[in-house]
């Protein structure tokens, strides 16, 4: 077995170049890189936190705008709801007045008229009488042979047309 | 891989030979050749240094090889922080180093590298390797205690909640099993990576051997010895991870220990 054979002989080489070369890793490698490694990993963990509270902060305020847009939109729908509301009140009212308007002006005509109908009526009324009243004396005379005064044949007219 | 005279000797492998003529390299009277051992210490320390700077790109989007060395780093701190808490940030240094040169180290001596002339050497395999590297693990641990705790770590022997009677029993028991996990630690792995080489190296042989007994043999003996070679090379690169995995949690575990004296 090499390794106690030769034990005395080689102890103090094997020794000198272990620690040679393991103090050689320990310094460049344990002290120099590990430490650039973990530096390197840490920043980047660092990194991908800050980038993940950036990005929530940018989402919260996104949310917030979002809120404010919503509340600010929501009063615009409502002050036009108001606006279109008024305009609707506004328009009825003044249709309404013009309406009422119209309606005066057509009540006064048919006023007018139906008095106007009603003097023309009484119009025709008195030519019928008088018409009437000649045909009365024509028609007496000749069937009676009896003259009529013209009051006393108006006089009949009046009854009969009266009597209906 | 072949001993003398043609027969196979599975724990040739893991002799250490000095390389380059380095074999009476001395320092201060020590004795420093540069081995195979030391070259593929070498080369798992480049090959690793190579991984982990190909991730140190910085990008905020990473690439593949940032990707991966990103989860291997992620997984040690995930580990220390579990083990440890907060207070384990300064330890992944630390335990990235250990479980990276280990895993490196036992995958690159996994390494079908034979085919084109390369004999990949697992220095994990060595008792001396893996004992040092426990020592190292110990020494952070006890400095650590002693550091922020000063002789209240003395405490870590008397669990919470001991009656005062039992403490004489206690402690001692306490104190060897604390004493014990360096050792624990290092028999582990060199056991781990020694047992799997040598399951191969022996297989290997088989197939050899076999082959080199005729056909029948080779049927019987080679193709069997073949498929579970392929199985326990699949085993042994899981075994690899898990055994770099167990010391440096375990040695998370041990410094939780120090950290916070149970």
């Amino acid at each position: 077995m090499p390794q106690i054979d030769q034990l005395a002989e080689t102890f103090s080489s094997q020794a000198f170049w272990l620690l040679v070369f393991f103090g050689i890793s320990f310094f460049v490698v344990g002290r120099g890189m590990v430490p650039k490694v973990s530096g390197t990993m840490e920043r980047r963990s660092k990194q991908i936190a800050d980038d993940i509270a950036a990005a929530q902060a940018a989402r919260d305020q996104a949310d917030q705008e979002e809120e404010a847009w919503r509340v600010r939109e929501n009063e615009n729908r409502a002050r036009a709801q108001a606006l279109i509301a008024e305009a609707k009140a506004e328009a009825a009212a003044k249709s309404e007045k013009k309406i009422a308007a119209a309606q005066k002006r057509l009540d006064k005509k048919l006023e007018e008229a139906d008095q106007e109908l009603a003097a023309a009526r009484a119009q025709a009324m008195g030519e019928i009488e008088a018409v009437a009243t000649d045909a009365a004396q024509d028609i007496v005379a000749r069937i009676a042979g009896i003259t009529v005064t013209k009051p006393a044949a108006g006089k009949a007219v009046k009854e009969a047309m009266a009597h209906g | 891989m072949a001993g003398e005279e043609g027969k196979i000797d599975p724990m040739y492998q893991f002799t250490i030979k000095p390389l380059f003529g380095s074999a009476q390299w001395e320092v201060a009277g020590v004795n420093i050749a540069f081995t195979n051992s030391a070259l593929w210490m070498m080369i798992a320390t480049i090959v690793l240094i190579l991984f982990v700077r190909a991730g140190t790109k910085q990008d905020l989007i990473p690439g593949r090889w940032q990707m991966a060395v990103e989860s291997l780093t992620g997984f040690i701190e995930n580990m220390v922080e579990a083990n440890i808490g907060k207070e384990g940030r300064k330890y992944v240094p630390y335990v990235f180093t250990l479980f990276t040169f280990i895993l490196f180290a036992n995958l690159l001596g996994l390494m079908p590298l034979g085919i084109v002339g390369i004999h990949p050497f697992t220095f994990t395999s060595h008792f001396t390797v893996t004992g040092i590297l426990a020592i190292l693990s110990f020494s952070i641990v006890l400095a650590v205690g002693f550091w922020k705790h000063g002789l209240k770590f003395f405490g870590l022997f008397v669990p919470h909640g001991t009656p005062l009677l039992m403490t004489p029993l206690i402690a001692p028991i306490e104190f060897i099993s604390f004493m014990v996990r360096p050792f624990s630690l290092a028999l582990r792995l060199f056991v781990a990576m020694m047992a799997g080489h040598l399951l191969l190296e022996v297989l290997a042989s088989f197939v050899v051997s076999g082959g080199l007994g005729g056909v029948g043999t080779g049927l019987i003996v080679s193709l069997p010895s073949m498929l579970l070679m392929i199985a326990i090379c699949a085993l042994e690169i899981l075994v690899a991870g898990i055994q770099a995995y167990v010391f440096a949690l375990l040695t998370s575990l041990y410094i939780n220990d120090a950290e916070h004296l149970h």
